[in-house]
């Protein structure tokens, strides 16, 4: 049941993305902005976390999370550090997410030449 | 002189070729996914990959151009050497492929943008010079590769960007026609200029709708400054509407009183095959270009058709504009080809 509710609500965050490009007429980088800010949005009113609890995975993987993350990360490094600690706190929560897509991008283009 | 000039100026629009201006020899450069197109038969040159052997899209955009200008060069029996001018354009910025391919070809350069009008826009300006006497011969070229103008106007295709339905693909190609005084081949009779409409659309994945207007202009000037009607042609083909701008020109002239049936189609939806996924159909320079430099050619050479009018459409926004918000400005540059068995 875990896998059937992570697999729906995962797909539904998929399906706010899609009307947003379809209907909304936003381009990919709009969608994708839009949506990380939407994370950073239900994690201030507390919502996020118990989104978390719900449905894992369904919640984690969508870019949606990003924000979350970034949002942790920020103000758990201001507490303890301050202002300066909202700025080392985004790329200390984000940074094993953010190198490794640098890592594997890199990876990938020196094995794979685009076809077009 | 003066009477001479009446006869090639008809209106604002449209000039008349007095003399035996002619279509004398054309040649058509594409790649792989258009090689499996239905018109396969009819190109000059295929390329089995989007590189064609080169480094970069870029370069292989160049190699297209150069393979249509060769090609046309080999199939009238001349040399660069005979060309007094080659008139030509593509989709880059500063016209780039065009300004390559030129200097290897050494014959001297007028480079032309009229975005996917294009084709039209260099035939009908070589059309004039050869008229006027400016030149002997002269070469009409347009490019466009479906990599290289993902990048220029959207996203580069490695980012993987989504697509609606409306948006079209493309034409990864190059043609090339020669334009001369007499000899074989289809007459170059009329070309009508376009003048630029901008409906207000700014969505650049749906050209369609944006250039229909623009092509419904100018075949309305085209019949008006002439006297004809759409049924003094056997085909009347606009440049790359698609699924999405064809039923609006039809829709349009209609209501203006033009019966488009059956004689109309769009290279938009001759260049490839519905179940290529090509979303609406084909654009480019290209699109109007490969068409008209193979499947038309060779049918007013078999004598297949009369008459044809090429009515290429060119969607005219530079990606700075469009990401400012601002619309798509279109135009579209019809010519009268005639006879030539």
């Amino acid at each position: 049941m875990e896998y059937v509710i992570a697999f729906v609500v995962g797909g539904l965050v998929c399906v706010v993305g899609q009307l947003m490009m379809d209907v909304g007429r936003l381009t990919p980088a709009h969608v994708m902005s839009t949506l990380v800010v939407a994370g950073v949005v239900l994690d201030f009113v507390g919502v996020y976390d118990k989104f978390i609890d719900f449905a894992g995975a369904g919640a984690t993987v969508p870019i949606t999370s990003f924000g979350h993350s970034l949002y942790h990360g920020a103000i758990g490094e201001a507490e303890k550090h301050g202002l300066i600690g909202v700025v080392t706190g985004i790329f200390e929560v984000t940074s094993p997410g953010i190198s490794a897509a640098i890592a594997f991008g890199f990876l990938a283009s020196l094995v794979f030449k685009p076809k077009g | 002189m003066d009477s001479k000039k009446q006869m090639s100026r008809v209106n604002r629009q449209t000039w008349h070729f007095s003399q035996d201006v002619r279509l004398q020899a054309s040649a058509v450069a594409v790649g792989p996914k258009e090689g499996e197109g239905p018109l396969a038969a009819l190109f000059d040159k295929i390329h089995e990959d989007m590189y064609a052997g080169q480094q970069t899209w870029e370069d292989a955009e160049r190699q297209l151009m150069e393979d249509a200008v060769t090609t046309v060069l080999r199939k009238a029996g001349i040399t660069d050497q005979d060309v007094d001018a080659i008139l030509a354009g593509d989709l880059l910025n500063q016209n780039i492929t065009t300004n390559f391919a030129a200097e290897k070809l050494a014959i001297p350069l007028l480079g032309m943008y009229g975005a996917c009008s294009t084709s039209m826009l260099t035939l009908s300006n070589a059309a004039a010079l050869v008229n006027a006497g400016y030149a002997n011969k002269v070469i009409a070229a347009c490019s466009s590769h479906n990599a290289t103008a993902e990048r220029q106007y959207r996203y580069p295709t490695e980012y993987g960007g989504q697509k609606p339905p409306t948006a079209q693909w493309t034409v990864t190609g190059a043609g090339a026609g020669l334009v001369g005084i007499g000899g074989s081949g289809p007459r170059i009779t009329y070309a009508t200029i376009g003048k630029v409409v901008d409906m207000g659309i700014k969505d650049p994945f749906d050209m369609g709708s944006a250039m229909a207007p623009a092509a419904v202009s100018t075949l309305q000037a085209h019949f008006r400054d002439t006297g004809r009607s759409p049924q003094t042609y056997d085909l009347i083909v606009t440049g790359d509407l698609a699924s999405v701008g064809y039923p609006i020109v039809k829709e349009l002239m209609r209501q203006d009183g033009y019966n488009m049936e059956p004689m109309y189609n769009d290279c938009g939806l001759m260049v490839f095959r519905p179940d290529q996924d090509v979303f609406a159909g084909a654009s480019g320079c290209a699109s109007s270009a490969v068409v008209t430099y193979s499947h038309i050619m060779d049918q007013l050479q078999k004598g297949l058709l009369q008459k044809a009018l090429v009515c290429a459409t060119g969607a005219l926004l530079s990606p700075v504009s469009y990401q400012q918000g601002n619309s798509i400005p279109c135009i579209a540059h019809a010519v009268a080809l005639e006879g030539g068995a």
